[in-house]
């Protein structure tokens, strides 16, 4: 070791390994001793990953690569974390599209009168977080006379419906051409066979690229960990729909799949007591949805981006 | 440690001794960490702040990003201002690249390496920023090409991991190989480094034209929306990158007192004379188009100049970088510039602030007020998104001095080796 050293002194004038052992060898090891340890005590609040997410959680395969085993002991895991976090007996399914079946939702802006009603079902049907009033659903009350959306006001606080008023709700438009689905890096959104476009939360990165590319504000990031009263849990929770999202995922309106695929109408249309809400098979031809496509005059919000909506407004 | 046969077979042919790049690498870090006390001031503070970051986004992680200010409104702030102001710097170092190996300019090529240096600090700021968004970091993995689903080649972010990856990779070899030949008093072998400077030209317009593709492939958001906006952010990255590189320059100069060239430095003051003039042209036609045009398309740029429905959180940054870019161009513009420091260094200041906001936080923020909804939510960063922002900036700059430092210690030895 002396032998080399000394060689390269002579030689090569390598200064490698032989720094002068002087006080500022010593107070540059100890520099950086210290800097290490203030860093480990500064990312010490990131031990709450290790923490809260177990080895087969952090190296859980994306939805599509999940075996039905695979399933059966994810939604095990999540079904006991909703009775460890939240103190409720949830019970996790993974209802399938149903073959031939694709949804199409109708809002009848003659009847919505703006009671919110819709907005409250989805919040209690979805789990969404309490603290925040969070739901799918935004209501914009429209001024007659203009459909600029610029009129328009979401935070509205009078008794409805106004005179000079008209109301138009806006969720996800379930579009056929998806800006959040292209977007998305990690393929953690995708479009199901029924046009459903659903998030895989346990995939989400968080990046929040897809809100930033959909143009109906359909899309809703969990900024923290959703707080919900015990007793106000739903305990029939779908997978890829209103089981409890995890912090810091995204998550998105998915026509209540876990009751649509079972045949049964989505939260927000069970809600509304004007029946102003539309919701049907496109495919079959004696359904509501083609019923009204066919007799009323119909539009979609923004066609002229191109993101093709499953998603169509009338007026009587 | 190589044993003693194994040296005496290789030393006595005294230009290829025993060295290998990892014990360069080692001499380098015991080199670049000598200095005067305010080198030590420097790095000591520079460190508190990364530490103070480096908590506060541990802490995000913990309680979620609730902690920031950021909504489902304005879902992007100031850690994605950032990222795409750094891409912009990144790539502005290419600004000494070109000169130095397409015009094949002496002068320049002798400091190019600190338009590399700088690339190489920027994108590791880049990164971090793009991490510390992320809602779930440890998820990262679902990203690795290969291991995760990489949704390669529809979404814009994969392209962006792709070529600001490779950015980094290529200027860590250019960077390295030409420091590790000096050091060893070799001539740089062209085949190793040229193609590598040439991709790296290409890429450093890919980095920024991909980051511009991320906001104007958006349909739904009509302020990013604009064929203009890649070209716009080229231009602006081609005033701040060099004006923080002559800003390099003016404290080298202070500072290690050596003879550094003029020639490099008036080069980029010329070069930056053309690119502001070029930027401020953009923004006119970019900012008459929403002006004259009107209509609802219009909301963010006049929310972002003159307030929307009595809310006006980003007039005063907006004005300011106007103004900034303006008293800039006329700076550089005028003869003093090539004459008196302090103009030249005001000038580099407002230019670089300048572009920070108007690519920052006036180009991000107004991109989401009003929502596509037309709600106006406005946005103001937290203190943890300072923090961190602050934490990530110390820590790049950290990243720049180790290596300006390393690569002044090689020129040192070579001159010195030279003198004996």
């Amino acid at each position: 070791m002396t032998d080399t050293n000394d060689r390269d002194k002579k030689k090569i004038s390598l200064p490698i390994l032989q720094q002068p052992s002087t006080r500022r060898t010593a107070l540059k090891i100890a520099g950086v001793t210290l800097g290490l340890a203030a860093f480990g005590k500064a990312i010490s609040p990131l031990m709450v990953i290790p923490e809260n997410v177990s080895l087969s959680e952090f190296l859980q395969q994306h939805y599509k690569e999940l075996s039905e085993d695979d399933k059966k002991e994810i939604f095990a895991r999540l079904e006991s974390e909703a009775k460890e976090n939240y103190g409720a007996n949830v019970s996790i399914s993974d209802p399938k599209p149903i073959p031939g079946v694709k949804f199409g939702y109708a809002i009848n802006l003659s009847k919505c009168n703006g009671n919110g009603k819709c907005m409250e079902a989805c919040n209690q049907e979805n789990n969404h977080h309490r603290g925040v009033d969070q739901s799918y659903i935004r209501v914009l009350e429209m001024t007659k006379g203009s459909m600029d959306m610029e009129q328009g006001n979401t935070t509205y606080d009078h008794t409805v419906p106004q005179d000079d008023k008209y109301y138009m709700p806006v969720q996800c438009q379930q579009c056929d051409n998806p800006p959040c689905v292209t977007v998305c890096p990690v393929e953690a959104t995708w479009k199901e066979d029924d046009g459903i476009v659903v998030v895989d939360y346990n995939w989400c990165i968080g990046c929040r690229y897809c809100e930033a590319a959909c143009p109906y504000h359909a899309r809703r990031f969990n900024w923290e960990q959703p707080e919900i009263p015990a007793d106000e849990v739903n305990p029939n929770q779908g997978y890829l729909s209103n089981r409890i999202r995890p912090q810091g995922t995204m998550e998105k309106c998915h026509y209540c799949l876990h009751r649509t695929r079972e045949g049964r109408a989505p939260a927000c249309l069970e809600a509304c007591p004007t029946g102003a809400r539309v919701f049907g098979d496109l495919n079959d031809p004696d359904s509501d949805i083609n019923w009204v496509l066919k007799n009323k005059r119909v539009f979609v919000l923004k066609e002229e981006l191109g993101t093709r909506p499953s998603f169509f407004y009338f007026f009587d | 440690m190589s044993s003693t046969t194994d040296h005496e077979l290789l030393t006595p042919d005294a230009d290829r001794p025993v060295r290998s790049y990892p014990k360069f690498i080692w001499w380098g870090l015991g080199e670049s960490t000598n200095g005067s006390p305010l080198f030590y001031l420097w790095m000591f503070i520079l460190t508190a702040v990364a530490l103070v970051g480096a908590n506060a986004w541990a802490v995000q992680v913990a309680d979620g990003m609730i902690v920031t200010n950021m909504t489902d409104h304005v879902s992007w702030g100031l850690y994605i201002a950032n990222f795409t102001f750094m891409v912009g710097v990144a790539a502005g170092g290419v600004m000494m690249v070109i000169p130095a190996y397409l015009y094949r300019d002496k002068k320049m090529q002798d400091v190019v390496i600190v338009g590399e240096i700088l690339a190489i600090a920027a994108i590791v700021m880049c990164l971090l920023f793009v991490v510390v968004d992320l809602g779930r970091p440890e998820r990262f993995w679902h990203l690795i090409p290969g291991i995760g689903r990489f949704n390669w080649p529809m979404s814009m972010l994969t392209w962006d991991v792709i070529v600001l990856n490779v950015y980094l990779l290529l200027n860590l070899h250019i960077c390295g190989y030409l420091l590790y030949m000096r050091f060893l008093g070799r001539k740089p072998n062209k085949t190793w480094y040229l193609p590598f400077v040439l991709i790296s030209i290409f890429w450093a317009i890919s980095i920024h034209t991909v980051t511009a593709f991320l906001y104007c492939g958006l349909g739904g958001r009509p302020f990013w929306n604009t064929a203009l906006l890649a070209p716009r952010f080229l231009a602006s990255a081609f005033v701040a990158g060099p004006a923080l590189i002559l800003i390099i320059f003016i404290v080298l100069r202070n500072l290690v007192g050596r003879n550094i060239d003029e020639a490099p430095s008036h080069l980029l003051i010329k070069i930056v004379r053309v690119t502001i003039l070029i930027n401020l042209l953009m923004v006119i036609s970019e900012v008459f188009t929403e002006f004259y045009t009107g209509g609802a398309h219009t909301d963010s740029a006049r929310y972002l100049f003159l307030g929307l429905h009595g809310h006006n959180a980003l007039v005063p940054w907006i004005w300011t970088a106007v103004a900034f870019n303006v008293v800039a161009a006329v700076l550089f513009l005028s003869p003093w510039v090539f004459k008196r420091t302090s103009v030249l260094t005001i000038a580099c200041v407002l230019a670089f602030i300048g572009a920070w906001i108007e690519k920052g936080m006036g180009l991000i923020v107004p991109g989401f007020v009003p929502s596509t909804l037309h709600e106006i939510v406005e946005y103001t960063p937290s203190l943890t998104e300072w923090k961190v922002s602050a934490g990530i900036w110390a820590f790049g700059l950290m990243i720049l001095t180790v290596l300006l430092k390393l690569a002044i210690a090689v020129f040192r030895r070579q001159s010195e080796e030279s003198l004996q």
